[in-house]
């Protein structure tokens, strides 16, 4: 206490003691402040628009017009939907790097707020599937079995059985499901990016989407699918188990082979 | 009396394996038939082993195959699945589906056994197919081998009939669409198409039928074959005796080796458990056909990836690129874009198998062969091989065009291209280099022969040229660099008799000597270095 009272003249402690008093009171403001809630959230959301049409100029004008309208160069946005764009591009398949058969998956530079804003934007536009909430896509308590059935009667031609990826004709592919967050994939759905088709709740509802998520997830999730079998060889069917019987099966045989023979009896020395 | 009695004492003074044996012998003449097989010589190569992976891959697929008959249901009555396997709980399926899942996952060691059961059948296949390879590329097949060349082929084409059946038993979605290949393959049959699946699947596909039937088929019919076959193989390998490499000291009328007691008992006793641990080592790490992962068959559902075992992937291939062709005619749909493929396969399969009477005829040899020829040495026959192997491995492309196309980024449609355009150029192209292959090599064993090995030391000559040393080879590798022998073509001789009038040779007669041409003639073997080309050049006047 003696140290602290010797100091209280010193020319710089009327500065500390203005901070201390300006952080608490900033603190305190910050924490019992009452926010008015309607009042911001229809600021922030044309905040966001407008955030968003600015971000949208930078990163997609190019290619989908300064107004969504289209180009040549890509479709028109109007009525697509805020659930498409978070999908494209919170999977960094938007903005495109370069034109081709299909727009491949990369690494997202969005932030998730970022992507909002881009999609309260080119939600905008026109009336398209909104952006699902956790409730909607969770798959928890959902009935993996018939996720199973619905996944084969309409996934797997292009996805196959369990979500691998599969090849489309020209260059074009059913992308791997593999990792796909439960909220890409209900969007995914929803709007049918690419070369998808799209399964709309009318086809589709949410809890059959929800069924179809916990069956990917419950395959696919390294710590769910507990594989009772040994390395699965990617689960892509008799091409890789082809391979593996070729290479490591005959393989090995051959290799033993070899080494029986090397090892021949000796005549015995009489 | 008193020697009767000596000699009752010393029986029952002998060993008891020696007792044994002797009431053996009594009764089923074991002695005669030991004394007779115990000392048969046997080669060492391990090349000869192809065929013994072979045989016991096949006793490994019985022996696993009877203990998956014990749980298997061959039924195809609908039921609600309720067992441990979480996302399968409440879905319908077929008793032979929910059987196999039982196999899978609530019988003791099923899922093992039913992946050792699966890996040795992928293994057993290719096995054969590289056991095939060993024997043509050596002309192993050549008299008085042929009759068991065919035995070996046919034992070829009946397991891979025998997997399709078998891998189709579980009744899962990749089986079913399998099958369902096969049957639009039946269906495109003209006139009689339709009538044969009605009988195969017992009505409309899929029916209530063929898992019972293909069930009857791949446990019985099939093996019974293929085992009868396999006796009879293994029969005539030992009739025939073995075939050898060249060699000193190695003619046609003995075999070089190890006898059958004890040597080769130990070693092939021992190379089955080899060949037993590595395929259920294989059948431990890795899995292969995860019947719960595909879901049981429904016929309005279908994957992509969807393609049957490896030995069925040319089969495939043939479907996947050809072009969609079909005639409509008077009301009839000829499917070419499905009945072609099914002539191509037996054609292409069949080409191998009749290639060993295709050159006997061409060579006109009718003598017994046993030493095997070095691939090198009969550039045709090689080029021919390798142009099959062309073929199919291309097609092999083919039916993994899908697979390919998303692992290596391509185009489904560039690839399915290319299969349809070097399944024709791809073997002639083969053909033509290895041919050329062969024929340098052997420009390089009579370079040997007459000149010696590089030996890699650099000499300087005292009036300063450099030159390389060669060191002339032993007596031993001279011998089996130049023992094969060479065939002189065939000449139809002058198109015109003694007295000028022109003598009518057969078309057939003109064909072989062309083909022997091209087989034996200028430019298409190496002369191999005569005993006086070879002495002129070591005879003391040095070597350049």
């Amino acid at each position: 206490m003696k140290k602290l009272s010797a100091r209280r003249r010193h020319p710089l402690a009327a500065v500390v003691v203005l901070l201390l008093a300006l952080a608490a009171t900033g603190g305190l403001y910050a924490a019992f402040a009452p926010a008015d809630k309607a009042q911001a959230e229809e600021t922030s959301q044309s905040l966001a628009i407008e955030e968003g049409k600015q971000l949208y100029t930078v990163g997609c004008a190019s290619c989908h017009g300064t107004g969504g309208e289209g180009t040549t160069d890509g479709p028109s946005l109007v009525g697509v939907g805020s659930a498409a764009v978070d999908c494209q591009v919170g999977t960094g398949r938007m903005p495109a790097q370069q034109p081709g058969a299909q727009v491949p998956k990369k690494k997202n530079i969005y932030s998730q707020a970022e992507i909002d804003q881009l999609a309260a934007y080119v939600a905008s536009l026109g009336a398209g599937p909104i952006t699902p909430t956790e409730e909607q896509y969770s798959p928890k308590g959902a009935d993996v079995a018939n996720g199973g059935d619905l996944f084969r009667t309409n996934c797997a031609q292009c996805h196959n059985f369990t979500g691998k990826g599969g090849a489309l004709t020209e260059g074009k592919y059913a992308p791997t499901l593999v990792g796909v967050s439960p909220k890409h994939l209900y969007e995914a759905m929803q709007t049918g990016p690419q070369n998808m088709p799209s399964f709309p709740d009318g086809i589709m509802g949410e809890k059959e989407k929800q069924d179809v998520i916990a069956y990917i997830e419950t395959m696919n999730d390294p710590k769910k699918a507990a594989n009772p079998a040994g390395f699965t060889l990617g689960g892509l069917g008799p091409v890789t188990e082809g391979l593996f019987a070729w290479v490591f099966g005959l393989g090995a045989l051959i290799a033993a082979a070899v080494w029986v023979a090397a090892h021949t009896a000796k005549a015995k020395k009489s | 009396m008193s020697t009767a009695t000596d000699t009752k004492r010393a029986e029952r003074n002998a060993p008891a394996g020696e007792r044994v044996a002797d009431w053996a012998d009594g009764r089923l003449g074991i002695y005669t038939l030991a004394k007779a097989n115990m000392r048969k010589i046997f080669p060492d190569h391990w090349s000869f082993m192809l065929g013994e992976i072979c045989l016991y891959s096949f006793i490994i697929i019985i022996l696993t195959g009877v203990y998956l008959t014990l749980f298997f249901t061959p039924s195809m009555n609908e039921i609600v699945y309720h067992g441990p396997y979480v996302p399968l709980q409440g879905v319908r399926m077929s008793e032979a589906f929910a059987s196999t899942m039982e196999i899978s996952f609530e019988v003791r060691g099923g899922l093992l056994i039913r992946q050792i059961h699966h890996w040795a059948a992928l293994i057993f296949i290719a096995a054969m197919m590289v056991h095939m390879m060993r024997v043509f590329f050596t002309g192993a097949f050549r008299k008085p081998r042929e009759v068991n060349w065919l035995f070996g082929f046919l034992l070829l084409v009946l397991g891979m009939f025998t997997g399709f059946t078998g891998y189709s038993l579980p009744d899962d979605l990749l089986s079913g669409t399998g099958v369902r290949f096969t049957q639009g393959a039946i269906l495109s049959v003209p006139i009689v198409g339709t009538y044969i699946s009605m009988f195969l699947f017992g009505g409309e596909f899929p029916g209530h039928d063929f898992v019972g039937r293909f069930y009857s088929i791949h446990i019985l019919l099939l093996p019974g074959i293929m085992l009868a076959l396999l006796v009879g193989h293994l029969i005539l390998v030992v009739y025939h005796k073995h075939t050898q490499y060249a060699g000193p000291g190695r003619t046609e009328k003995n075999v070089v080796g190890m006898p059958l007691l004890p040597v080769y008992m130990a070693k092939a006793g021992g190379f089955f458990f080899l060949v037993f641990g590595i395929i259920t080592v294989v059948a431990a790490i890795a899995t292969l056909n995860p019947i719960w992962s595909i879901g049981p068959y429904r016929v309005d559902q279908v994957s992509t990836g969807a393609q049957p075992d490896w030995y069925m992937g040319f089969a495939e291939g043939l479907i996947r690129v050809m072009p969609g062709w079909e005639i409509n005619a008077w009301g009839h749909t000829l499917a070419l874009g499905v009945f072609i493929p099914l002539l191509i396969f037996p054609l292409v399969l069949g080409a191998i198998a009749v290639y060993p009477f295709i050159e006997s005829w061409v060579t006109g040899d009718k003598r017994e062969h046993h030493i095997l020829d070095r691939p090198r040495n009969a550039p045709t026959r090689t080029g021919f091989g390798v142009a099959w192997l062309t073929a199919y491995f291309i097609m092999l492309i083919g039916g993994g065009n899908d697979i390919v196309a998303t692992h290596f980024n391509l185009s489904i449609n560039a690839i399915t291209w290319f299969v349809r355009i070097f399944f024709f150029a791809g073997p002639v192209l083969a053909f033509i280099i290895t041919k050329r292959i062969c024929l340098g090599l052997q420009r390089r064993d009579r370079e040997k022969v007459l000149h010696g090995r590089e030996s890699g030391i650099i000499k300087r000559l005292p009036h300063g040229e450099f030159i390389e040393v060669h060191e002339p080879l032993s007596q031993g590798d001279l011998f089996t660099l130049t023992s094969h022998e060479q065939y002189e073509p065939i000449e139809v001789g002058p198109t015109v008799d003694e007295n000028g009038v022109e003598r009518k040779v057969s078309l057939v007669k003109k064909t072989q000597a062309k083909l022997s041409q091209g087989f034996y003639g200028e430019g298409n073997q190496i002369p191999k270095p005569t005993a006086e080309e070879y002495k002129e050049i070591t005879s003391g006047h040095g070597h350049h």
